[in-house]
């Protein structure tokens, strides 16, 4: 029997290690938020992993992933070292049946983490009381399910939480409003056409993938001519009569100008809106109050948990450079040193078929500390995410070492395509690219002026997977309650899926 | 300077992970429950003793979401040196990428389910229910069991129940301290200051125990089967199918179940379960010779005031026409001996007359008829039998 006079020992060894870990940490220049560690048993571990938050609203999916990591957790696959959530004061989780060694390092591991969260910008207007706040959502959620009922509940949260990646996670615009819904932003980006905004639809998106340009004036699906340069923004609807009038406009040609196209109509949303939560949160006809809240609850909790979608790749490699460092400073027995080098080993074991961010990121981070010492680390913490930093730090040496290679789908095989380290670094960074997630936009919020919502996913290569349109279209059908349509390119031809409610389309467009 | 605070605490009832559990197993059971007609022919449950899992797929276990097709996507991946491009990384299986990373490419189990034996019966059995109960005779009820049933102020130290000796303790004091009044430093809220605890012998609790018996003790399943050259091997499946689940359901109701297989063509006898699934006979079908010999098992061993009995019998529903008015009034006698008589008449061709059309009047609570199709019709038999319907 474990006695508590046992544990209270460990727990002032784990003290004292702790106090050790932090003073190197901090004297190595890392700058966390205090810490407090738990210290709890694997299945509540587990439980907290699946959902990312100890006070988090329940739902099937979180079991889902539950049973999916505790299958591999027994069968020896995966263990989960770490768990930290990014709050002030931050906490930490430690796993019960730990050894004091493997304490050690998670502890410095997590306190690299806390400096992550604390330091990179990407973080900076994340919300550190969310512990609290999805407490207090849980709990709303929960009384929903008094009020209206479990399965009704669920089934909304189903929905709300299909395209919950479908956000602009950087974007004010769910405190502030749209831009475009204020008249004087709206008039001051007319008049002087300075708007960023307008700019920011313009340019080209990260690794070359385009911000869907709203079609120039033209009929969604009317397409342009082949050639002609095509216009959008704002100001689509005034080149596109200025070309009218100048006799420019393709469609008009030799019809002699007896049928007048019918007026240009207000554009709604007058740009492509990348956040299709929030703006069916917004507009939307059919959703009761407690659904608003749902939907405000997940747009949140989607914000807040971003930024780590979109630093993995660092954040890991952040951690696992700063565990080791602070390992080898500090003094350990040979046998603990033994078991330190074989935690480490398995923590940056390659993984079959896929990339172990520990592994990489730490492989990069140990480049820039080669090239340009502690303060480039530093910096690139601060100011990258997984994106940028594989575009400015993945370097040719460390595709060669780790010999990292692109690999398709031919035939019933995967087969390695390359192993030429630029092509590497593209296809990194295509797959960090949004977190990982399609770019969706919302395109017309109302379609055919029948109140209908038409998606586009903007195309940049990858395809989407069709049985996955289908599966959420009608979730999105469910959330916007009028017939819903998603524009995307398949094998180079545009089509339109659609759902009213009972059935789905499919029409080709071009 | 305290850097960094350490937590232990009682995590067990933590609810957050038990909830979102509860969830994915409602859905489990909901996935399963749509496919039970075509599970419960499943043959890995029967095959391998009831231990075997089934993967179904479960459609509403897919989380929804947009998705790149991973089949048309670049990956990245780390060799182990010396890759060159066209070496083979995987080979690529339903659709799975061969990431293995955590939260990775969306592999199988997005849309199967593991489904034991266990959880179908869960989701079958609830469905199921005996029809026709009727109390026996005192002898066949087995009291071997006993309950907590009760709790006392007194009784053997041996069984004091400590957590509710603890929980009454902790009431009486609060509650003193909530009604001592302000000057005390009592009064309302006081019931949550800190208040001594002491135990009392008012506080003690003891458990009671009390036999608990069993309502119903042994049932009797008489399997009957027509083992004449018509009944093929598809035929014997079904029954073998219909038996299986039907043993296992009688099991979780009575504590002790025994089968007695009756195989006939013109004559019948008494088989063991082997014989009666996979032999085949010749010769022309005499079906009063199988209700005879069950009505003399009946009379000879299992009295119906001790036993509950249930007789089910599968044929396809030929049978020599001079013998079907003694059948008839040999089934008669069946039904009013036992809980429930089945007729399952296994078919393929509905029009024509057969035995079913002959029973069907005699169809009440107590004796069910059902034609069977295909395999997936015996979910429909089983819960035809086993419901409080009337008819």
């Amino acid at each position: 029997m474990k006695g508590r006079l046992r544990r209270a020992e460990e727990d002032a060894r784990l003290k004292e290690r702790i106090e050790a870990v932090t003073a190197i940490a901090r004297e190595m220049g890392l700058d966390f938020f205090p810490m407090r560690y738990h210290i709890i048993p694997a299945d509540v571990m587990l439980a907290i992993g699946a959902s990312g938050m100890p006070t988090r609203f329940s739902h099937w999916q979180f079991g889902k992933a539950f049973y999916r990591m505790k299958l591999h957790y027994d069968l020896g696959l995966s263990k989960i070292y770490e768990l930290v959530i990014n709050s002030d004061p931050c906490e930490a989780f430690l796993y019960e049946g730990n050894s004091l060694l493997q304490n050690t390092v998670i502890v410095a591991h997590v306190l690299a983490h806390s400096d992550f969260f604390k330091n990179n910008v990407y973080f900076s207007r994340t919300n550190r009381r969310m512990v609290d706040s999805m407490a207090a959502s849980a709990e709303r959620i929960r009384r929903y399910e008094i009020a209206y009922g479990e399965r009704r509940v669920e089934a909304f949260l189903d929905a709300a939480l299909s395209i919950q990646e479908h956000i602009d996670p950087y974007g004010t615009a769910r405190e502030t409003g749209f831009w475009w819904e204020d008249a004087d932003a709206f008039y001051d980006a007319a008049v002087d056409g300075s708007d960023r905004r307008i700019e920011g639809s313009d340019r080209q998106g990260e690794a070359g993938s385009a911000e869907a340009p709203a079609r120039g004036g033209g009929r969604v699906g009317g397409g342009d001519p082949p050639g002609k340069k095509r216009r959008w923004g704002l100001f689509a609807d005034l080149w596109a009569l200025d070309e009218r009038l100048s006799g420019n406009d393709g469609k008009r040609s030799g019809a002699g100008g007896a049928e007048a196209e019918p007026p240009a109509r207000r554009r709604f949303p007058p740009e492509p809106e990348k956040d299709v939560l929030l703006f069916i949160l917004r507009y939307s006809t059919a959703l009761e109050p407690w659904q608003r809240d749902i939907l405000t609850i997940v747009h949140d909790e989607m914000r807040y948990f971003w930024p780590q979608l979109e630093t993995k790749l660092m954040n890991e490699g952040w951690a696992t450079y700063w565990h080791r460092k602070i390992m080898q400073a500090l003094p350990l027995s040979p046998e603990e040193a033994i078991e330190f080098a074989r935690m480490h080993a398995e923590i940056v074991k390659p993984y079959p078929g896929g990339i172990n961010p520990y592994l990489l990121g730490w492989k990069m981070f140990e480049t820039i500390e080669a090239k340009s010492g502690r303060e480039g680390m530093f910096e690139a913490r601060e100011l990258d995410n997984d994106v940028s930093f594989i575009r400015n730090h993945l370097t040719e040496e460390v595709v060669r070492e780790l010999d990292l290679f692109v690999y398709g789908r031919k035939d019933d095989v995967w087969q390695v395509e390359t192993t030429d380290w630029t092509a590497v670094r593209e296809a990194l960074i295509r797959q960090r690219i949004g977190g990982g997630f399609p770019l969706i936009v919302v395109a017309d919020g109302d379609f055919e002026r029948r109140g209908e919502l038409l998606l586009r996913h903007v195309h940049d290569g990858p395809e989407l997977d069709v049985r996955s349109i289908e599966q959420t279209l009608p979730h999105v059908h469910r959330l916007w309650g009028r017939p819903v349509h998603l524009e995307t390119v398949l094998e180079g031809r545009t089509v339109r899926f659609s759902y009213d409610g009972i059935r789905h389309d499919r029409t080709a467009l071009a | 300077m305290d850097e960094g605070l350490v937590f232990r605490e009682d995590w067990s009832l933590h609810p957050k992970g038990h909830l979102d559990r509860r969830r994915h197993d409602a859905r489990v059971r909901e996935a399963i429950r749509e496919r039970l007609p075509d599970l419960l022919h499943d043959e890995s449950f029967f095959l391998s003793d009831g231990k075997a899992i089934v993967r179904i797929p479960v459609r509403t276990l897919e989380e929804a979401r947009f998705r790149f097709d991973e089949g048309k996507h670049r990956h990245v991946g780390q060799g182990a040196g010396g890759t060159r491009p066209g070496d083979v990384v995987g080979r690529a299986a339903d659709g799975a990428t061969p990431d293995g990373g955590p939260g990775e490419a969306p592999g199988v189990d997005y849309i199967e389910a593991e489904v034991t034996l266990e959880a179908v019966e869960e989701v079958l059995f609830s469905e199921l229910t005996l029809p026709n109960l009727r109390p026996k005779a005192p002898e066949a009820v087995s009291s071997d069991g006993e309950r907590f049933s009760d709790l006392r102020k007194k009784g053997a130290w041996a069984n004091l129940d400590k957590r509710r000796t603890v929980f009454q303790a902790l009431k009486r004091t609060r509650l003193r301290a909530a009604l001592a009044g302000p000057e005390k430093g009592g009064g309302v809220g006081a019931e949550r200051g800190r208040v001594a605890l002491r135990l009392t012998d008012e506080d003690l609790r003891f458990r009671a125990y009390a036999p608990a018996p069993h309502e119903e003790g042994r049932a009797v399943v008489f399997a009957m089967m027509d083992t004449s050259g018509s009944m093929g091997t598809y035929e014997k499946e079904m029954a073998r199918t219909f038996f299986f689940w039907m043993t296992r359901f009688l099991k979780t109701r009575f504590e002790r179940v025994d089968r007695v297989y009756i195989a006939h063509h013109a004559e019948a006898k008494v088989v063991d379960e082997e014989t009666f699934f996979r032999k085949g006979e010749s010769g022309g079908t005499v079906v009063s010779s199988a209700y005879a010999l069950a009505l003399r098992l009946i009379a000879a061993e299992y009295p119906p005031e001790r036993y509950n009995l249930y007789a089910i019998h599968f044929t396809d529903g030929d049978n020599l026409p001079q013998d079907n008015a003694e059948a008839s009034r040999l089934l008669k006698a069946l039904i009013e001996r036992t809980n429930l008589t089945g007729y399952a008449e296994v078919t393929h061709y509905a029009k024509r007359r057969t035995l079913y059309d002959e029973f069907l009047p005699l169809a009440s609570p107590a004796f069910r008829l059902v034609r069977l199709q295909d395999k997936s019709d015996l979910y429909g038999a089983l819960r035809h039998f086993f419901s409080e319907r009337t008819a």
